[in-house]
């Protein structure tokens, strides 16, 4: 059966492309502990995102995280945050740990996290290290019981429209970029030495078996019922984008309208004047008089559809995995039926 | 003095301590450094911890404070809520110098705990030890004191338990290991239910024949019956009912879902095809 599941792991993009520096993102337990802890507890108060930094190294083409620390909460300004950052480092370095910052953690709520802030940060990352990569631990679906940690990098093109063009409906043409090639997932492995692996030997037998099958849980609507109103929310939010667009394009419609009846009554009278033998009359720029319309950014569309991608592909996963479940209680119920009625039958 | 004092201890903390050791320099052969929590009515809760650069001579301990108290005060920023709780080493024995390290913590916080894993493995597993130092001797002749075990706990949130069960997957295993896929986890699941059954099964029927039965088999029993009471009553038909309007919910849903999907992908389209 589970070779069966295994062949259904269409994820997008599991294939990294050549151009790319970084090919799998090898992450060992003291980190992954460590940002589950973090987030964990940050999450359970404030709507504000946990994030931190990693540090690591890179081997070919692998990256591999082998610390990480958390950065305080956004109050303090800039200055603070990089004094901060740099004492962290320094301090880790005197106890020989990996001081490559090779990039950042977030913390989100059903893995919905992209967002401006988010691609201006790994922006200047990508921009200072080649191989960067955003984690994104999805709070809400570790606490149900299955780990989600996610790697990802900023595609090419989407680091070229950021530094240069802007983003323009014919920036995006240009360069063929959407919402869905804005990232590009990194595949994250696990991998412990030696010495942690003993200890994680030990601590299974610490800690208690049962207490870990809460994802065996049959209800389903409290967790649905979020995931929709997100995702009505940012449906909502597209359709507004959407509207400002089709406004946009019928203004410069009419523009265009009303740029060539200009144009024709200019014409009619220049030919009237050079009829009566007068100067025709000064070519005025027509630009000032019909200013050209700015194009309205892509990007916040862009973002929100990405959004929604996110959510509707969350939703279908954990829809299947609930099914997955109520078969299971289906044939456990098939079989309390037969051998109750095998029973009534003696 | 406390004496009934339990420590309970994150997973985070020791695989910190691991790592530290595994990162120490070659002379050294112990690492020290110190832990943070919070104390509540008997029960010390260690959540995070550092490693502080010391350097054991004979007689003498140089341990580098500063370094340790600036590091407190950067943690401090991240989470307000844990202060200096004690502090832990590896190895498997309290010595000397310890009692030099533990006069220090002492003044940071009163009721100190010392912490040891045995990362040499000297035992036939890595301990894990606490410690508490309580006072000995006669009140008109001599004073000393003793460092005296106090029991340890696992604690961990419910999900570092998830994380926990991904990394027990690399025990064994010389290469990586991926997160899994959830159907594939479930599916997993459903087939340690099953194993746990047969053993059961096999336990009962063992009993039914007659064969090794021992005074817990009351225990047991009673606990099995529990368990199989615990399954709601419900007669087959409203089973079916609740099992139909589940899956045609969910079947919704993934309709919907996928019809979003390609309407905004429509959307996207449609956009880029427009001249201006």
């Amino acid at each position: 059966m589970s070779s069966k599941v295994s062949g259904i792991r269409g994820g997008r993009s599991r294939v990294v492309p050549d151009d790319c520096p970084i090919n799998v993102v090898q992450i060992s337990g003291l980190p992954m502990m460590k940002m589950i802890k973090h987030c964990h507890e940050e999450g359970s108060g404030s709507v504000d995102v946990a994030q931190g930094a990693l540090l690591g190294l890179v081997v070919e083409k692998r990256l591999e995280i082998t610390n990480c620390f958390p950065f305080p909460k956004q109050d303090d300004s800039v200055d603070e945050d990089e004094a901060y950052q740099i004492a962290m480092m320094k301090k880790l370095r005197r106890v020989n740990v990996d001081h490559l910052h090779v990039g950042w953690y977030q913390s989100a709520d059903v893995g919905n996290f992209i967002s401006l802030p988010l691609l201006e940060s790994q922006y200047h990352y990508q921009n200072s290290i080649e191989e960067s990569v955003v984690l994104i631990y999805d709070t809400q679906k570790t606490a149900r019981g299955f780990l989600s940690l996610k790697a990802y990098r900023l595609t090419p093109q989407a680091v070229v429209m950021y530094k240069e063009e802007g983003f323009t409906p014919d920036a995006l043409r240009n360069l063929k970029v959407g919402y869905e090639s804005l990232f590009i997932e990194v595949p994250v492995v696990m991998k412990n030495s030696s010495l942690s692996n003993i200890l994680l030997n030990q601590l299974s037998d610490m800690v208690p078996e049962e207490d870990g099958l809460g994802f065996l849980d049959l209800g389903t609507s409290s967790v649905l019922e979020g995931h929709m109103r997100c995702m009505m929310e940012r449906v909502d939010e597209l359709n507004q984008e959407a509207i400002k667009f089709n406004r946009y394009q019928q203004q410069v419609l009419r523009q265009q309208q009303d740029k060539y009846r200009y144009m024709q009554k200019r014409a009619q009278e220049n030919a009237a004047r050079q009829a009566k033998d007068e100067p025709p009359l000064p070519d005025e720029d027509i630009n000032k008089l019909f200013r050209p319309l700015p194009t309205p950014q892509r990007l916040n569309p862009m973002i929100v559809a990405g959004q929604v991608n996110a959510y509707s592909s969350h939703v279908a996963q954990f829809c299947s995995q609930a099914m997955a479940k109520l078969f299971v209680t289906q044939t456990l119920q098939k079989a309390k039926e037969d051998t109750g009625s095998a029973k009534s039958l003696q | 003095m406390a004496f009934n004092v339990v420590v309970k201890v994150h997973p985070v903390v020791l695989f910190q301590i691991v790592d530290s050791y595994e990162r120490r320099n070659a002379d050294s052969l112990r690492v020290i450094g110190t832990l943070l929590g919070s104390v509540e009515k008997g029960v010390v809760e260690v959540s995070n911890c550092f490693c502080v650069p010391h350097r054991e001579h004979d007689n003498e301990v140089e341990a580098e404070l500063v370094y340790a108290a600036e590091l407190r005060d950067l943690n401090a920023r991240v989470n307000t809520q844990e202060n200096v709780v004690g502090w832990w080493a590896t190895g498997n024995e309290v010595t000397r110098h310890s009692s030099l390290i533990h006069d220090y913590y002492t003044i940071e916080c009163p009721n100190a705990i010392h912490l040891t894993l045995d990362t040499t493995l000297q035992g036939t597993s890595m301990g894990i030890k606490a410690y508490i130092r309580v006072p000995i001797g006669t009140p008109s002749g001599n004073n000393g004191s003793m460092f005296t075990t106090v029991p340890v706990e696992i604690t961990c949130y419910e999900p570092e338990r998830v994380g926990l069960q991904l990394s027990s997957k690399t025990i064994g295993i010389k290469k990586s290991v991926e997160p899994v896929h959830e159907l594939a986890q479930v599916s997993e699941a459903t087939g340690n239910v099953l194993s746990m059954l047969d053993t059961v099964l096999d336990y009962v029927n063992e009993i039914l024949a007659g064969r090794n039965i021992s005074p817990q088999d009351n225990a047991v029993g009673r606990a099995l019956l529990d368990m199989v009471n615990s399954v709601p009553k419900m007669t087959p038909e409203e089973f079916e009912n609740m099992l139909n309007s589940n899956i045609k919910d969910l079947l919704m849903v993934i309709c919907l879902s996928q019809l979003t999907k390609t309407q905004i992908q429509l959307n996207e389209k449609l956009t880029l095809l427009t001249t201006l």
